[in-house]
């Protein structure tokens, strides 16, 4: 904890922890309105038809069943999280392109009629040759998924940066490998749910949504639903977890919408797991290829990475993905000379989007691992080629980003140690081994000229602070950390402080919980209001205390003059005199905040920036493979960390264990399956991600930097620790049994099928 | 054919009127709008739902409603007394054992039903008696360390109020 600090820095449970212990915290599904009806979304059956006919009239005429929507009823207005990339319909308009895409939407006086009531829709299907690789969708006369869209390919990237030719022919060494990361599903413990009110005098919408975008909810929803964005309220109760999945608009939102408006009752849609796994999103397959020239020594003069990412049916935030996948090649290792080639591909399969890392984890799983090869060919060790390629403070990065403070080399050494690396790579029993993988992640985006924060910082008479923020908490705890920050400023205790936020009726534009920037970009704007609310009062009571204004203090619930405790007076008592000088009431401040940037410009056309701050991590994996049964168990994950300086330790520390069995997840157990199309494993009984039986030993080293942007030196924290877990537990399984698994996720199949393959 | 039944939740009595079909959990968020037992996959998959019955830990959206007829069904509304949080709730509070909060209800009674068993289960027992019990925030760590906290801090936490020697 910093010098001078009273409440950033120490670890305070969140703000909201005495609700959701007691089972009083609000979810979407917990809300109930007076009249409330409930819908149900029919799916497709096929991976790609054309609708030719849809009649609802058996489904209108069944008891308790209010409405019907088909796409033939809603605007002609295609929706997207990226504006550039919009390609979707709430309900599918003329063609299905994956099995479970929205078809029609049911609304009824409970669930279990509208459940029956899909049953009595009858949908005629022309079936169109469907196609599931990305590998064969990019090829010359696969299916059109989408009109007008060559190859399948949505997006694609293909960038030089310095020469790779000349580095390649500098090389002592070229290597090229291919490797796969497979699709993950974020499984958040909350399903899918929305509740809508309209008020048909004022024409007023109202909808719940577990979103982690309400702002940019409430965008989709008035382009989609044709109706002004200040007749949208969109407001976010307490949300269970999104890890990225509740990045979008979905067709439960819309359709909760629509049918509050044309039939004038409340609305509630709530998804069932089966759906929250096959129709809301997923993290990207992907193929990639790294070929990469080394010295003798390990330092990398060059690289060429292509990747071939599987989109499913629709685009999402491809370009965003794409994007992020190649610019984060270039760091935490200084890439001198980079070739990047990416596309999104369109395929009949469940849509890709934003998960915890987003198109970086993919990325940093081929690398991270060739690293390894190329360490075990050129004989270095995996730490020095890590330490030597490292990139730091104020080193030039080929496409431009800024980095202000970087402890990567410092997090590969102190990673390196804790998990005993001198003592054990290569020298434990057979299937015993250790492996590390590094990693950085943006702390939110500042290359995007529309993504920034507001807040409102409005002071009580009794002493008690009003916070307004935009920022959406996902169960993260951004409420505590923001208030922690407010606090911080204003000298009050946390419990002073009480905040609303993610109402866009109410609070101040953010533009939502992703890309790991809440804590930056939202928690500088509550800064700045709480400074402006402080500086007028300061300012009275400089005066009143005849004493510099600068040399103010407010601390403990006291403003004095520095150095003189004695010459001062309560924080209350300093609004009751203000209130009684006759000065009008309320104090309010006000900040808005976004990530300074040279020029606005964004990485799909121009380098740049990309954000605020990087944090930089390197994690460190022991692992124990069964050489009889081919379970691999994480015994340990060790990760240093730079997240800059932490705002609450104990918030940060849960980020980084949740990151890092996520990750193990990913690394040994996680698979969406799909064949031809249909999803096979969409429960959690099937899929099967990591219980409190797999959880390894977990160690959070600190890797402090102070950073000058974020709100007290913060960086992100959220997101970057996804990254490496995988590779590190891979590189792992390579020193326990000596094989190169190229392919996620390694499950016991796969290690047998290796073990019997080295005999 | 809907059917009467009682049902003695958090120690009061409610009249029911009930599909055969319908399942505790199903009762109590829908018909009684006890909305602290969470519906995470209707499968008795996640844990989310766990309520106790006489003591134990259920999973609501796999049982019965008419099965916990004449039971002490005990919800996670019912666990604190008074204003004051239970031993576990304040330790989960205390070591940050949540994030969304969505698992905590069956997180937390589940971790009562166990201290209710065993009078100082180790990290071991605990780590395979909440096995079912799915959290995606939290990667498990701080939750066990609640648990173990909670059994240390009062040694009341595990012993229900009336339960039988």
């Amino acid at each position: 904890m910093k010098k001078g600090l009273n409440i950033v820095g120490t670890r305070v449970p969140m703000l909201d922890a005495g609700l959701k212990v007691k089972g009083a915290a609000q979810f979407t599904d917990d809300l109930v309105l007076p009249g409330m009806l409930f819908g149900k979304i029919l799916r497709s059956p096929l991976p790609h038809a054309r609708i030719l006919n849809i009649d609802t009239s058996r489904a209108e005429k069944l008891p308790g069943v209010r409405g019907v929507a088909t796409g033939r009823d809603i605007p002609d207005r295609q929706y997207g999280i990226v504006p550039m990339a919009k390609d979707e319909y709430a309900l599918a308009k003329d063609k299905v392109r994956y099995i479970g895409d929205d078809v029609a939407a049911v609304c009824a006086i409970d669930p279990e009629i509208a459940e029956e009531a899909l049953e009595l829709i009858d949908v005629d299907y022309e079936e169109l040759a469907a196609v599931f690789d990305p590998r064969e969708a990019i090829k010359e006369g696969a299916p059109v998924i989408h009109e007008g869209v060559k190859n399948n390919t949505s997006f694609a990237i293909n960038k030089e940066f310095g020469d790779v030719a000349r580095a390649f022919a500098e090389s002592d060494a070229v290597f090229e490998d291919r490797f796969y990361s497979q699709a993950v599903n974020h499984a958040p413990l909350e399903p899918h749910a929305a509740l809508a009110q309209f008020d048909p005098l004022n024409g007023d919408l109202t909808l719940w949504s577990s979103t982690q975008i309400p702002f940019f909810l409430r965008r989709n929803l008035s382009n989609t639903l044709q109706i002004p964005e200040s007749k949208v309220r969109v407001i976010k109760p307490k949300v269970g977890g999104g890890f990225g999945q509740k990045i979008d608009m979905f067709a439960k939102d819309f359709c909760a919408a629509w049918f509050a408006i044309h039939l004038g009752k409340p609305v509630k849609f709530v998804y069932e797991r089966e759906e929250v796994f096959i129709s809301t999103r997923q993290r990207h397959p992907m193929y990639i290829t790294v070929k990469t020239g080394v010295k003798k020594d390990g330092t990398i003069l060059g690289q060429q990475f292509q990747a071939h990412a599987d989109g499913g049916a629709y685009n999402s935030t491809a370009p965003t993905m794409i994007a992020l996948s190649c610019f984060f090649l270039m760091i935490p290792y200084h890439i001198p000379n980079l070739i990047y080639e990416g596309c999104h591909i369109y395929t009949n399969k469940p849509v890709g989007g934003a998960m915890r890392g987003h198109g970086i984890p993919q990325a940093r799983f081929a690398v991270e691992r060739q690293l390894d090869m190329i360490a075990g060919r050129m004989g270095v060790d995996p730490v020095e080629i890590r330490i030597k390629n490292s990139i730091h403070a104020g080193q030039p990065h080929s496409a431009g980003f800024v980095i202000n403070t970087c402890g990567f080399s410092e997090s590969v050494t102190r990673a390196a140690e804790s998990i005993g690396w001198q003592e054990k790579r290569g020298k434990l029993p057979l299937g015993r081994g250790v492996g590390l993988a590094g990693a950085s992640f943006p702390s939110g985006v500042s290359n995007m000229s529309h993504i920034s924060s507001g807040a409102v910082v409005q002071l009580g008479r009794d002493g008690a602070v009003n916070v307004l923020s935009g920022a959406a908490d996902i169960g993260q705890g951004a409420e505590t950390v923001i208030s922690q920050i407010v606090a911080e400023e204003l000298g009050v205790s946390l419990e002073d402080i009480r905040i609303t936020a993610a109402d866009t009726g109410i609070t101040p534009l953010d533009p939502g919980t992703f890309g790991s920037g809440v804590t930056v970009r939202a928690g500088n704007a509550a800064r700045l209001a709480a400074m402006s609310a402080r500086n007028k009062l300061f300012e009275f009571i400089a005066e009143k205390l005849e004493a510099n204004l600068a040399d103010l203090v407010a601390e403990n619930r006291n403003i004095f003059v520095k150095g003189s405790p004695e010459k001062g007076m309560t924080f209350s008592a300093a609004l009751k005199a203000y209130q009684y000088a006759d000065l009008p009431m309320p104090i309010v401040g006000r900040g808005s905040w976004m990530a300074p940037a040279s020029e606005p410009t964004t990485l799909f056309k121009e380098d740049g920036n990309f954000a605020p701050s990087y944090s930089f991590m390197t994690q460190a994996a022991e692992v124990e493979v069964d050489l009889q049964t081919g379970r691999v168990k994480l015994l340990k994950m060790v990760t240093a960390h730079d997240c800059g300086t932490p705002i609450n330790p104990m918030l940060v520390e849960g980020q980084l264990e949740g990151s890092v069995v996520g990750g193990m997840g990913q690394a040994l157990y996680e698979n969406v399956i799909v064949e031809k199309g249909q999803v096979m494993n969409p429960s959690f009984l099937d899929y099967g991600f990591p219980t409190f039986m797999e959880m390894p030993e977990i160690e959070a080293i600190e890797v402090e930097t102070d950073d000058p942007i974020g709100p007290f030196g913060a960086k992100e924290a959220g997101e970057g620790t996804q990254l490496s877990p995988a590779p590190a537990i891979v590189n792992a399984v390579y020193d326990a049994i000596g094989v190169d698994f190229m392919e996620l996720p390694i499950t016991p199949e796969k290690i047998l099928d290796a073990l019997e393959a080295k005999k | 054919m809907k059917r009467a039944i009682e049902l003695s939740i958090n120690g009061d009595t409610y009249d029911v009127l009930v599909s055969p079909n319908n399942t505790l959990l199903e009762v109590l968020r829908d018909k009684l709008g006890l909305m602290g037992t969470k519906r995470g996959c209707d499968l008795g998959a996640c844990g989310a739902c766990t309520v106790l019955i006489n003591g134990e830990a259920y999973l609501s959206c796999v049982m019965l409603a008419i099965d916990a007829g004449g039971k002490d069904i005990l919800t996670i509304e019912g666990l604190a007394e008074g204003g004051e949080l239970h031993p576990l709730q304040s330790s989960f509070v205390e070591k940050g054992g949540l994030q969304c909060g969505f698992c905590t209800p069956g997180m937390i009674l589940t971790a009562r039903a166990i201290l209710n068993e065993e009078e100082n289960p180790t990290e071991d027992v605990i780590k395979r008696k909440m096995a079912g019990n799915l959290c995606r925030c939290t990667g498990y760590k701080k939750v066990v360390e609640a648990v173990m906290s909670a059994n240390e801090s009062d040694e009341n936490a595990g012993r229900p109020e009336g339960q039988e020697a």
